[in-house]
């Protein structure tokens, strides 16, 4: 049972759509008790970090996840500002994010200045590490769809499960244990975002 | 490295799918959730769609419509038409769409840009400017080119960069339908005053025309509404595009040092 995490950002019908298709099971969480049940977490994200990080807490769910994350190893997959959301701080915003992964969240026109157009908008490729679990089977063609102005910088390489370039080498992709996060958006990049959905829930528990 | 995208744009009109020429005589090509499953079959790079009432009968968008068209798409969706409000940019995301278009209600107001840039994310805001060459120099028309602003699309690109703006999308209105190639000089003058994703509309009529766009000005848009959706002098209804053997050869050749065109 994969579980989205509602706090009123990000698409979860187009999460739900695609695992449909794929006959994965689905269910939303509003609120605290409707993470129960969880056994794989993804938590969407779009617009401001600290917007995200404020509906999030609004919700109650925080301790919960916290709890299923951190303690009980339940697989969890952040996207996009869910993927930044995993860091300790972005330089968007003054609000701590979840910590779960050390690293934080940078702006790329902090970095390069107006030599490129941004956000980064449109189909890059990836490249993930060997073995990242996620990007089982994409590893001789890995396109993703991106729309961002902020990266997630991880402060141990070992986290990085994939990179990306724009201007500059950045982390595309993170894994810590059962902890995942992609900054592209996997339900809008065709095959390839089935193809990592599908081993996200296919992923096997730490 | 980046691509460019070639992204469709599909006009809606009372319920169905239309393409115009010169943003007149529109002309019904069909269902538009139909046409949303054909280009996920085809793997997509975005997709835009237009509903070319909403502005002009002063209608909200169609929630309706857009959920619909939101779970059907596989692809990144922009949606345009009648959004007026910050909020109703919200609850069109809300719905599963990545990013809204703001026009005749932005050019009035600038201020909407930031405002909507503050509740969805900068990255989700774009303003398409509709343009027309007079005597002149290029101006920007709203309310589907038939309200004239006396503004010219490079000032009003860089305002919308300003306030918050994630992308531009510059539709020539002369060029509407007429498959005559995209207007390369607007298009270069527009990526040189911005540096935020630009996409030109208007005026795509072969693979080559898109090849010509991205040797231009690199890696930018290329949307059409024509190319995509007829085929043949007779402009027989028929949705296409380009599968990725040709999407990756036409990349090649326009982003080589050495191009096929001249």
């Amino acid at each position: 049972m994969i579980t989205l995490v509602d706090y009123g950002l990000g698409n979860i019908l187009a999460f739900a759509n695609l695992y449909k298709r794929l006959n994965i099971e689905v269910s939303v969480a509003k609120r605290a008790a409707d993470l129960a049940s969880a056994t794989r977490i993804i938590l969407p994200g779009v617009g401001a970090f600290d917007h995200a990080m404020t509906q999030l807490e609004q919700t109650g769910m925080r301790p919960a996840l916290d709890e299923l994350v951190l303690d009980r190893g339940v697989p969890v997959l952040g996207i996009c500002v869910g993927m930044q959301m995993l860091a300790r701080s972005s330089e968007e915003g003054v609000l701590p994010g979840l910590g779960w992964i050390p690293g934080r969240v940078k702006a790329f026109r902090g970095v390069l200045g107006r030599r490129v157009a941004l956000p980064h908008m449109g189909w890059n490729e990836v490249s993930p590490r060997a073995g990242a679990e996620l990007f089982r089977g994409l590893e001789a063609e890995c396109r993703f769809y991106f729309l961002h102005s902020f990266y997630m910088a991880c402060e141990q390489e070992a986290d990085v499960a994939a990179t990306c370039d724009y201007g500059l080498p950045f982390h595309a992709a993170v894994a810590h244990r059962n902890i995942h996060g992609v900054q592209f958006h996997p339900e809008k990049s065709h095959r390839f975002g089935i193809q990592l959905l599908k081993s996200f829930a296919e992923i096997q528990h730490a | 490295m980046l691509r460019p995208r070639i992204i469709p744009c599909l006009l809606v009109s009372r319920g169905g799918l239309v393409k115009t020429m010169r943003f007149d005589a529109p002309t019904y090509v069909g269902d538009p959730i139909n046409a949303v499953k054909i280009f996920n079959e085809k793997e997509t790079d975005e997709l835009v769609v237009l509903d070319i009432d909403a502005t002009a009968n002063r209608a909200e968008p169609d929630l309706r419509m857009i959920t619909n068209l939101a779970a059907e798409c596989r692809m990144p969706l922009c949606y345009g038409g009648g959004i007026t409000r910050a909020h109703q940019a919200k609850r069109i995301i809300n719905l599963g769409v990545e990013k809204v278009a703001l026009s005749s209600a932005a050019i009035a107001d600038p201020n909407l840009i930031s405002r909507t840039a503050e509740e969805i994310g900068a990255q989700s805001v774009v303003v398409v400017l509709d343009v027309r060459q007079g005597p002149r120099g290029y101006e920007v028309w709203t309310h589907n080119g038939r309200v004239a602003t006396g503004r010219s699309p490079l000032d009003l690109a860089q305002e919308a960069e300003a306030r918050g703006a994630g992308e531009i999308v510059v539709n020539t209105i002369d060029r509407d339908g007429c498959g005559v190639g995209y207007d390369l000089d607007l298009a270069k003058a527009i990526r040189q005053a911005v540096a935020l994703p630009m996409t030109m509309l208007g005026g795509a009529g072969s693979l080559e025309h898109l090849g010509r766009l991205f040797q231009a000005c690199g890696v930018v848009g290329a949307s059409a509404g024509s190319l995509f959706v007829f085929k043949g002098p007779r402009r027989a209804v028929l949705i296409s595009y380009p599968d990725q053997g040709t999407k990756d050869a036409l990349l090649q050749a326009s982003l080589a040092p050495a191009s096929p065109w001249p």
